[in-house]
């Protein structure tokens, strides 16, 4: 005879109209399925807890942001964010779709080389590159955004040296109206830093002005900031025309566009709130039409969004370990993901689904991760249907982040599965094994026995 | 362990403690072991009643219909061993 699906007995007070952090139900259908593939067996195949990726998902966001700018401005090139996702196979979607790599350390720009991206189709941003990183990068004639004075003089010691023109830009950090304002990274606009290094760059004549670059924060939620840092790097473009009759190639609004996920702390889900790429696009757009420049003279328009193309295709499975209460009585439930492989969970309330048939009972609960540590809990509180040991669940929108600032703490970092478009499953990255980790170390003769 | 006589439980799942005035949902399985534990049956029956017809193991009820009796007892829907003595 088959038994009927347990459900653990709850019973919930009824409070109508009463104010609950833990927020009403979200989720109405199971996720048993990602692009055909069932939860349950990808967990069974490769271990719990695990990454699925979606390159269908990819190129649909990447040919809707193209979509988004191409049919507003003329000229467009979008450079791959690696610090986003740098996994080989997620980099090369983004190349074949037509992006360029923008790397911000030697590990990254190693990665683009060898991954086999042109030199003249890296940025190099960041403010940590070496004399060795950067003389790779001008052999190569790969677009340095210079960060500060100190390295611009670099580059100017190496134009010399290596007997090349370096193709630049500096990084133009600015009051775009949004808090906090970022200007840790660049030259600043307000001040005239970014003009003293302009002129520097152009009275030295060691290197080759192309761009202008700026990135106004993260997460924005205001697509209006973007429009005024059009407007700032466009009047930038034209003084250097006007002063030095130089044409700026391009002008790189770098990313920072929003997601999708929900920040903590949001009353609406980012699914309400985030703008869409046409409203990052229209910003963009009309600052830059509405500019100075003449119609044969715009620049190359250079978009560096990483996390509003890929986060929606990143999904986390994972393992119910256990439920329990806490001394208050509120629900409790582990996962066995930590936030060790969902770093993002400090700063969204990210979705959860179960992956298999529940009620509509909820319990309100927070949820917690397998680690040994008081800091790991992935989310605070939640209304989430009755879940029993063993069962899986789906955490939504992790492809931007989680597979770079991922750390091997306490647990392994798990598999990475790609669905391809074609609905193939490909393993992308392995497990990591005590092998593996145990391969970097070394123990001193002294230490080698420990009876 | 009696459920409080005046507690309503209806069987789509509503209860009323008409003392405090509080209104409760309760899922399906728990309104069947509400009505066992009102036919004062045993832990044990209960814990056979439930596995006859659900899929699930008797640790794991055992576990979950402890924390749900805990729960009742918070919420004072079952009558204390002073109350019933009396």
């Amino acid at each position: 005879m088959n038994k009927v699906r347990y459900e653990r007995p709850v019973i919930k007070k009824l409070e109508t109209g009463m104010p609950n952090k833990f927020g009403t139900r979200m989720d109405y259908e199971p996720l048993t399925h990602i692009d055909g593939h069932s939860v349950a067996k990808m967990l069974k195949d490769y271990g719990s807890p695990l990454f699925v990726i979606s390159e269908r998902i990819i190129r649909s966001n990447i040919k809707k942001a193209k979509r988004a700018f191409e049919t507003r401005y003329p000229k467009v090139q979008f450079a791959w964010s690696y610090k986003t996702n740098y996994l080989n196979a997620i980099c090369n979607i983004f190349h074949q779709e037509g992006s360029w790599a923008e790397v911000v350390s030697g590990f990254e720009y190693d990665k683009a080389i060898n991954l086999g991206v042109d030199g003249r189709k890296i940025i190099f941003n960041g403010p940590n590159k070496s004399e060795l990183d950067l003389t790779k990068a001008i052999n190569n004639d790969s677009l340095i955004h210079i960060d500060h004075l100190d390295e611009l003089y670099t580059i100017t010691e190496l134009a010399e040296t290596l007997n090349k023109r370096p193709r630049v830009a500096i990084r133009v950090n600015m009051d775009t109206g949004v808090y906090p304002m970022w200007d840790r990274f660049g030259f600043n606009y307000e001040n005239g830093q970014a003009w003293d290094a302009l002129n520097k760059i152009m009275h030295s004549g060691k290197m080759e002005l192309v761009g202008l670059h700026c990135h106004i924060g993260t997460f924005m939620l205001s697509p209006h900031a973007y429009g005024v840092a059009a407007t700032k790097l466009a009047e930038l473009a034209l003084s250097i025309e006007q002063k030095f009759k130089h044409e700026i190639k391009y002008i790189d609004l770098g990313g920072g566009f929003a997601s999708k996920n929900t920040l903590k702390g949001s009353y609406l889900p980012g699914t309400d709130t985030s703008p869409s790429f046409n409203d990052f696009a229209e910003a963009i757009s009309t600052a830059l039409l509405n500019s100075n420049f003449q119609k044969d003279k715009l620049p190359l328009l250079v978009l560096e969004t990483g996390r509003a193309l890929i986060d929606e295709a990143g999904y986390l499975l994972g393992t119910v370990i256990s439920n329990k209460r806490s001394s208050t009585g509120r629900r409790n439930t582990i996962l066995d993901i930590g936030v060790n492989i969902l770093f993002t969970s400090y700063w969204y309330d990210h979705k959860i689904t179960p992956a298999q048939p529940f009620t509509q009972y909820t319990e309100d609960t927070c949820v917690y991760g397998p680690l040994c540590m008081n800091i790991d809990v992935i989310r605070e509180s939640t209304s989430l249907p009755l879940l029993n040991k063993g069962e899986h669940v789906v955490i939504h929108s992790v492809g931007a982040y989680n597979m770079t600032q991922w750390m091997q703490f306490i647990t392994l970092r798990p598999n990475v599965v790609l669905i391809d478009a074609e609905e193939k499953l490909h393993l992308i990255r392995d497990k990591e094994s005590l092998e593996n980790m145990n391969n970097m170390e070394k123990i001193p003769e002294h230490l080698r026995k420990i009876n | 362990m009696k459920l409080r006589k005046n507690v309503a439980v209806s069987e789509a799942g509503l209860l009323f403690n008409p003392v405090l005035g509080e209104s409760f949902s309760v899922n399906p399985i728990g309104v069947e072991i509400l009505k066992l534990i009102r036919e004062d049956k045993s832990v044990d029956q209960i814990s056979h009643t439930i596995l006859e017809k659900y899929n699930t193991d008797k640790a794991t009820f055992e576990k979950d219909y402890h924390d749900f009796i805990g729960i009742l007892y918070n919420h004072n829907l079952i009558e204390t061993n002073e109350e019933t003595n009396d």
